[in-house]
């Protein structure tokens, strides 16, 4: 006999979630309430960055290239698409030719992705 | 060899109401019991005195048996200062900000006659003692004091963490202390 589930079975979950939920938020009033007076503690030398006691000088941080940026974003778009491939490659005999001219054009609009982005520099590390 | 019993200090539980699987007593004893036993120092070791500190940091010494095993370089996570070493006037400001960066309650031990007084360099360039700008709670003479001295040194701030009332840091004798100093909290 197949077992049914129905969505009352689910309630625990709910329950769950609300004590992990509510714990985070009371445990977080709780302490903004009850705890010391931290404001009273504040001056500007106190809540400088650690400069191992020396002043600060300037913004630690700096405008860097954008091809790092395109390097990193182009490489998780294209690791995704391997990603798509390997259920594909595990079922390459069930899928049949179908599945194969349907992987064909999903491999062909990346391509032209590919092609676009080759075509604009953004591959092109030097300048 | 038979080993006399007594003769060394074992660590007491506070006074507080005991019975069998309970043990009742009053907030500041825990905390301070707490605290004492787990004090993070802030080793600022600048000359001699620090050799002498690496060596109490070590194995025969070992100053980690009393909790004090993580040292920290940043004063963000440390509760205890220990300013080992000669001081330039040059580096009054810096141990002052390294001071104020700490979190309270800190506690401050000096070791060695150079941090404590200015020591043998009596010149226009050493700092004559670092309670000219930081509070000082405890002072361990010495050129170089031995490992066992610093050890008592930090002894004896654990007794000061030990006791110390729970608002000590935010009473107004504390923060008259510090604006004499010219540290402001």
């Amino acid at each position: 006999m197949e077992k049914v589930f129905v969505p009352t079975d689910y309630f625990p979950v709910l329950v769950q979630s609300v004590v992990a939920l509510g714990f985070v938020v009371v445990t977080m009033l709780a302490t903004h309430f009850i705890g010391g007076k931290r404001k009273k503690f504040h001056t500007v030398r106190k809540d400088q960055n650690f400069e191992c006691g020396i002043e600060e000088k300037g913004n630690a941080r700096f405008p860097f290239s954008v091809k790092y940026f395109l390097i990193a974003i182009l490489f998780v778009l294209f690791d995704v698409e391997i990603i798509f491939f390997y259920p594909w490659a595990i079922n390459f005999k069930e899928t049949g030719w179908d599945g194969l001219w349907e992987m064909f054009l999903f491999l062909g609009f990346l391509l032209f992705g590919f092609w676009y982005i080759i075509k604009k520099g953004a591959l092109n590390w030097e300048d | 060899m038979q080993m006399e019993t007594g003769t060394y200090n074992k660590v007491d539980p506070p006074d507080g109401y005991t019975a069998p699987g309970i043990f009742a007593t009053t907030l500041d004893k825990v905390v301070g019991l707490a605290r004492k036993n787990s004090i993070w120092p802030l080793p600022f070791a600048t000359s001699c005195c620090g050799i002498e500190f690496m060596a109490t940091m070590g194995a025969h010494y070992d100053l980690g048996r009393f909790g004090a095993e993580r040292l920290s370089f940043s004063p963000r996570q440390a509760d205890l200062l220990m300013v080992m070493g000669t001081i330039a006037k040059k580096m009054g400001p810096v141990i002052q900000q390294v001071y104020i960066q700490m979190a309270e309650p800190r506690w401050v031990i000096a070791v060695g006659a150079c941090a404590s007084s200015g020591g043998i360099f009596d010149s226009y360039s050493v700092l004559q003692g670092i309670d000219k700008v930081i509070p000082v709670d405890v002072y361990v003479p010495g050129c170089p004091p031995r490992p066992e001295q610093i050890i008592d040194g930090f002894r004896k701030v654990q007794d000061l963490v030990g006791n110390e009332a729970l608002r000590r840091r935010y009473s107004d004798e504390y923060m008259e202390l510090l604006a004499g100093y010219g540290i402001l909290k």
